[in-house]
Parts: structure tokens; C-alpha cells; sequence
């Protein structure tokens, strides 16, 4: 969920929207904004499945310490994606483990 | 030809644009450098107004400062490299990072590390669900990236940070369930747990977390209630339906390049744990690197201001840039806001535990 109305930085201002896929459904993401933060915005919070046990992660830090929000993008995996920001178009999927390279 | 700069500070949050500011200002070329694709550090995510005296900007939100420096920074022609992530420091003057995904070196004659802190995890059950993060976290999604991760959160620990996030959450929009506390009393100042408590928040002593549960995300914790030895007391259980758990259970300090620099350590479970042993000046160890700031002791954004200040005038004093009996003046008065700001029960233990930390040279 966004939050529009905020007491003290006032209305949220969007200036363009993008359209992302995420596991091949699109969804609309605001310009210059993280792919982790459009996730939430939409109601996603599994982010991957761990390689051992197949558990589920989603943000833990969101300032890229951590590296619990790995996801593949573009098919690369492993992207930080609390630190990376959202592209037209970007194809985002849930990381299954480590991952792997498809670009 | 490797890039030659006079002073190079890793880190754009209040210490290190502090820090630039007070060197630009005296003639220093400064490079400023941050990992981020913006300075600030953690400042633009505080929307709430600081304390101390009008020199620590009280009563000024924290976004507000950071603009301010920013604006400084900018005025004085400091040079910024941003998305640049410094990885190590090899023979005590030359920082190697990686911008863009490329990597570069640059030779520094001054290093200042102001590199901040990182949140401590809890490890409980359940703990890695997807919806228990970090308090700091919650603060970027909800603050930078205005998004909201939960509508019925719980905070676990009730120091400033706790306090202070619990109240962005409501500002937000989200119910905020509960706040707990390991300790028997309250961490964090009054004045932010008694915004909490009007609005009805329970903010309660003695209890923790004991599981979190949930299908693929958070759906409920279970809180019990612990002695002072932090054993738990049985059959105290509770349930709470919360879709959102959020860590405050303190930082630590971000020391990695003081390591790899060989910096002398020492720890200070008040300041947050290990800390590069520093003069009172700031400079470390090791000649030529500074510290100020979390990544000096966890302290207070106004505490990394002033240090940050500091390390600025000792370096701008080293390069020859002010004469000495300026330096000193400039020194002693930040040195004495700095005793201003550590007055109170939470700063004297800083300041006994700085005082160990204490590096005395010859």
C-alpha cells in the first residue's frame, strides 16, 4: 500500500509511472523508485526461497546490507533489490535458491 | 595516474557532510563519497523534530537538517561521489571502491571514516519471515520510499529508535499493536514513549518476543514476559495477530575499512561494541585517518554533527589550512558542545565509555 496522505512530507507525488512484470504479471511501479518498494506498494512480500531449506525472505533491511531481498531481474540474479531502482519494462522474478543467469 | 585528493570522506551522513563542510570551509579540497545514489545517510528518514539547543538544530526535523548540510555542501563545492561503495584502504592512503559497477582508487593525504552503523538482528523463531524487519527498514519504506509494509505492527524494543519509528508507523497510517521492552524500563526518552501511550499504544516492560508465525508471512507473535535475568517466565505467553515485527534492539557500529585499515580497536558495549581507539580529535590509530560519527560509538545524529565537525577542523588544522591558535579555539568550543550534548543518564555512560576509548599520544 502507498501512503498518499502523510501528516508531516504531505501528499505523495508521483510524477510518472512505469510498468514492470513481476513472475510475468505486470504491475505499475513509480519512476525512480526501488523494485523492493514497488513490491510492497503491490502486496508482495515473498521475495525468494533459500537454497537449503526453500524458506521464504522478503526486506529485512532495505538499505542493502543484508541481501535477504535477492530476486532475478533481467535475468541476472542475486539483484539487491531494496537498493535498485525500477526500468520499464524490467522483468522481475522470485529468486528459486541461488538463482540463475539467463541474460 | 592515480586521483590525489587533500582529505577523502567515506560516508554522506551527518558526521561526514559535517565534517566537509567545516574543511571546505577553511580551503580544503574534500572529496565526499557514499554508497548511496543520495547523501544524507539516515537523516532524510527522521521526520520528527530534534532536541538539544539551536547549534544542534533542536526543534528542526531531521529531513530539515539534512537539507541544510546538503545546501552547504553544494554552496562550498564539495565534490560528491555518489553509488560508490569503498571497499578497502591500502597503505594507510589510497581508497579502492567501486561506482557504477566500475571499479577506481583515489589517493587521500586525510581519510575520515564516517561510515555510520548497522541495525542488530534478534534471532527468535521465525524470525526470517518475510514481514519481521528491521525498525530502520520500516523507516525507508515508510518515510523514503512511501510505502507501507503492515497495517498492524509490532515494535520489539523501546529505546529512541522503537519509540520514535512506533510513531512514524502511526503517522503513516498503520495500527501499531503493541511495543515491548526486554529491559525493566523504558530505553528511549519519555517524551517520545508518552506521544505513544496518548494515543493508547501499550508500551511494556519486561517482555519479548518468543516466536513469530506465520504462512510464507508474518501472521502472529507470541510475546512472553521475562525476569531481569531475561529468562522467561512460563505460562505468561501471548498472542498478538500482527502482520508487521519490527526490530529496535540497538546498532552497531559500521567499522569494516578501520579494520582493514589496521586500525586499533576496543570494546565498548556502550557505544555499541568494538570502536577505533581515537584521540579527541578524532584522528585513529593510525595517522592521517579520522572517525567520527555511529561509526565512533553510537551516539546521538547531533553527537555525529559536532564529531563530524571536529575531525573537520583537525584535518583542515593538519594540511596547515588554519593556524593553530584558531584550530584550538574552534576545537575547544566544539569539544565543549559536545560535553553539552553528553550531559543527562544516557550521555554520561557515552561519555565515561568515550573517555576509555580515549587514544592518548605522546
Amino acid at each position: 500500500m502507498r501512503i498518499i496522505d502523510h501528516p508531516i512530507l504531505g501528499k505523495l507525488e508521483i510524477k510518472s509511472l512505469v510498468e514492470i512484470f513481476v513472475d510475468g504479471e505486470a504491475i505499475e511501479a513509480i519512476e525512480g523508485e526501488t523494485i523492493a518498494s514497488a513490491l510492497v506498494a503491490s502486496g508482495r512480500y515473498v521475495f525468494r526461497y533459500t537454497e537449503k531449506t526453500g524458506e521464504p525472505r522478503g526486506v529485512f533491511c532495505a538499505i542493502g546490507r543484508c541481501t535477504d531481498c535477492l530476486m532475478m531481474v533481467d535475468g541476472i540474479p542475486n539483484v539487491r533489490t531494496c537498493i535498485t531502482p525500477v526500468k520499464k519494462g524490467m522483468k522481475i522474478e522470485t529468486q528459486k535458491g541461488l538463482g540463475e543467469w539467463k541474460s | 595516474m592515480m586521483k590525489e585528493v587533500e582529505m577523502a570522506i567515506v560516508g554522506a551522513g551527518p558526521a561526514g557532510l559535517s565534517a566537509a563542510i567545516e574543511a571546505a570551509k577553511a580551503g580544503v579540497h574534500v572529496v565526499l563519497i557514499d554508497e548511496n545514489k543520495r547523501p544524507g545517510g539516515q537523516l532524510f528518514k527522521q521526520t520528527h523534530k530534534f532536541f538539544g539547543t539551536m547549534e544542534h538544530y533542536a526543534g528542526i526535523r531531521g529531513i530539515q537538517i539534512g537539507e541544510r548540510l546538503l545546501k552547504e555542501t553544494e554552496d562550498l563545492g564539495v565534490e560528491v561521489l555518489l553509488n560508490t561503495t569503498v571497499w578497502g584502504i591500502f597503505n594507510k592512503d589510497v581508497l579502492a571502491f567501486i561506482q557504477d559497477e566500475k571499479g577506481g582508487q583515489l589517493k587521500a593525504k586525510k581519510i575520515l571514516l564516517a561510515t555510520g552503523a548497522n541495525e542488530n538482528p534478534l534471532p527468535f523463531p521465525g524470525w526470517t519471515l518475510p514481514g519481521v524487519m528491521g525498525a530502520g527498514a520500516v523507516q525507508t519504506l515508510i518515510n523514503i520510499q512511501r510505502v507501507l509494509p503492515g497495517r498492524r505492527a509490532l515494535m520489539i524494543g523501546a529505546g529512541n529508535v522503537g519509540l520514535i519509528v512506533a510513531y512514524h508507523l502511526m503517522q503513516a497510517g498503520a495500527e501499531v499493536i503493541k511495543v515491548v521492552e526486554g529491559k525493566p524500563t523504558i530505553g528511549g526518552w519519555g517524551v517520545h514513549a508518552s506521544k505513544l501511550t496518548r494515543f493508547g499504544v501499550p508500551v511494556e516492560t519486561s517482555k519479548t518476543i518468543k516466536r513469530a508465525e506465520g504462512n510464507e508471512k508474518v501472521e502472529r507473535a507470541v510475546l512472553v514476559k521475562i525476569d531481569k535475568d531475561w529468562n522467561e517466565i512460563p505460562g505468561t505467553e501471548e498472542e498478538l495477530n500482527v502482520d508487521l515485527i519490527c526490530l529496535a534492539v540497538g546498532l552497531g557500529p559500521m567499522d569494516d575499512l578501520a579494520w582493514i585499515a589496521g586500525c586499533k580497536f576496543e570494546y565498548l558495549e556502550e557505544l555499541g561494541g568494538y570502536i577505533p581507539k581515537h584521540d579527541q580529535y578524532m584522528e585513529t590509530s593510525i595517522e592521517g585517518i579520522y572517525t567520527a560519527g555511529d561509526s565512533a560509538g553510537i551516539e546521538e545524529a547531533s553527537v555525529a554533527i559536532e564529531e563530524g565537525r571536529l575531525a573537520g577542523v583537525a584535518i583542515a588544522h593538519s594540511l596547515g589550512y588554519i593556524e593553530d591558535r584558531e584550530a584550538l579555539k574552534r576545537k575547544k568550543e566544539i569539544l565543549k558542545r559536545l560535553h553539552e550534548l553528553r550531559k543527562g543518564p544516557f550521555g554520561e555512560a557515552s561519555k565515561k565509555a568515550k573517555e576509555r576509548l580515549l587514544l592518548r599520544r605522546k
